[in-house]
């Protein structure tokens, strides 16, 4: 293997080059990024970003270029596996052995709102400096959907001073991650911070002045003035320029246990890559955590011209909302038992355990990191 | 020099954090005793409420991991390094030396 694709520049391509050369591939690499940044931490573009407590060059995740060719501001539109070949958008055709896929993915948005100023998603630094833009003092801000993301969104427009509501069609927010009775907890922080939180609802329409957002209807009737809208409604995986190449998509990048394509010159890895886990099923993660821990076993396996280690996820998640540090470790999913084993909920700080069949598979902390570091090692994985 | 904890305070795989205008960790990795900055170098985390293995500490919010003795990140996300300091035993009391911070940058 003389050359080596990387096509997507965030931290699951990033942290891919840096394995490549540490794992002694000492060829050509060649990385494909969609914008026009250098790699750059995301989990902060909602927080101490959009705050404006952190400065832009502080998001930069690496000092090194590996001795890579960085090809920035640069699309890949098709990838033919026959010819080895991956077409850009600056015209040229790049002619690779092995292909690392971290295209990661686009955030979902609100149908009817494509052509309204003031309404937002937010994943990349144009996203979050075009919605810092408009969140002029004393701006009404909506946040469609309390998960991760528009939690924290909704915490930081708090601090900056904004009216904040939110919408969530779920009962509680985050929900299928943290069941109800933890969901609710989370709500209670919102409410504790004075957050409108609309729960159980969805939204029925926008309203606009023809150009711009000015409210949000939901499907009670009621309606929610509004300067500015942020959608936090999950992503979807950046497959489209793989249509045709043979590669099996699904909602991803379907691979082996070990990150590794129906071709086994071509790993996938972050948020686009849709790997089989041991159990049998095939599952994407969305988190920052998985993109860095992917690309060790990909590849190792890209390298091996074969699938050698299996991909374990630490299934580590951290969010920064009002303050409070919120941190979650393993698969809950499975859960048939929540305990709380340390702390109270009622003084935001505490740990709780996920169990199934009396067995930790899961743990949440909140202002806990010393407990949680300790407890998220002896987790049950699947 | 200022005063951290007592020896019998800080058994192996413990740690403490020592306040004041720059808040400094101290480790008892396997025995011998560290001190860096305690505030990690990528963003608001402490340091000393990491998962001590070895010579290493992770950190508890991101996972960077420094090595105790020079205070370098060997991974992401960190890319820059805590300080470190000298500590001395003496009569059983753990002091860190913070005279010759500026020194080990």
């Amino acid at each position: 293997m003389r050359t080596v694709a990387v096509v997507g520049a965030s931290l699951a391509g990033l942290r891919s080059v840096e394995e490549l050369r540490g794992q002694g591939f000492d060829g050509r690499i060649v990385v494909i990024g969609e914008e026009v940044y250098a790699p750059y931490d995301r989990p902060p573009l909602s927080k101490a970003f959009l705050a404006g407590t952190l400065p832009a060059e502080d998001l930069s995740l690496s000092d090194e270029d590996f001795g890579a060719e960085w090809h920035l501001g640069v699309r890949a539109e098709r990838i033919d596996p026959s010819s080895s070949s991956i077409h850009l958008s600056s015209g040229e055709v790049l002619h690779t052995d092995g292909v690392v896929i971290a295209t990661g993915g686009r955030p979902r948005t609100l149908p009817g709102t494509e052509a309204l100023a003031g309404v937002h998603t937010l994943r990349t630094i144009d996203d979050a400096l075009a919605l810092q833009a408009d969140l002029r003092p004393g701006a009404r801000v909506v946040v469609v959907g309390a998960g991760w993301i528009g939690s924290e969104v909704a915490s930081t427009c708090r601090s900056l001073g904004h009216d904040v509501t939110v919408v969530e069609a779920a009962p509680v927010p985050m929900e299928r991650a943290l069941g109800p009775v933890l969901g609710a907890l989370c709500a209670e922080l919102h409410a504790d911070h004075g957050v409108d939180l609309r729960l159980g609802i969805g939204v029925e329409s926008f309203a606009h002045n023809g150009t711009r957002v000015t409210g949000v209807v939901l499907r009670d009737g009621s309606h929610l003035p509004a300067d500015v809208v942020v959608a936090g409604i999950g992503m979807a995986p950046a497959t489209d320029w793989l249509h045709g190449s043979g590669l099996g998509v699904d909602n991803g990048v379907l691979c082996d246990t070990g990150c590794v394509t129906a071709i086994p010159s071509v790993v996938a890895v972050g948020d686009v890559a849709r790997y089989r886990t041991p159990s049998g099923s095939h599952v994407r993660h969305e988190h920052w955590t998985n993109a860095s821990e992917q690309p060790v076993v990909a590849v190792r396996n890209l390298l091996a011209g074969t699938t050698l280690e299996t991909f374990r996820p630490s299934g580590y998640v951290w969010s920064d909302q009002y303050g409070i540090r919120l941190q979650l470790a393993g698969d809950t999913s499975g859960a048939d038992e929540i305990a709380v084993i340390d702390g109270s909920p009622d003084d935001r700080k505490f740990v709780a355990e996920f169990r199934r069949a009396g067995l930790a598979i899961g743990v949440l902390a909140m202002n806990n990191a010393k407990l949680f570091g300790r407890l998220r090692r002896q987790l049950v994985t699947a | 020099m200022i005063t951290a904890c007592a020896v019998d305070d800080l058994p192996v795989g413990e740690s403490v954090v020592v306040p004041g205008d720059v808040a400094i960790a101290v480790f008892n990795a396997d025995g011998e005793f560290y001190a860096i900055d305690d505030t990690c170098s990528h963003q608001d985390a402490s340091l000393s409420e990491g998962w001590l293995e070895g010579c290493f500490v992770e950190c508890p919010l991101h996972a960077a991991l420094f090595d105790l003795r020079t205070g370098m990140p060997t991974c992401l996300p960190a890319k820059k390094a805590v300080r470190t300091y000298p500590v001395v035993v003496q009569d059983g009391v753990i002091y860190v030396d913070t005279g010759s911070r500026e020194a080990v940058a």
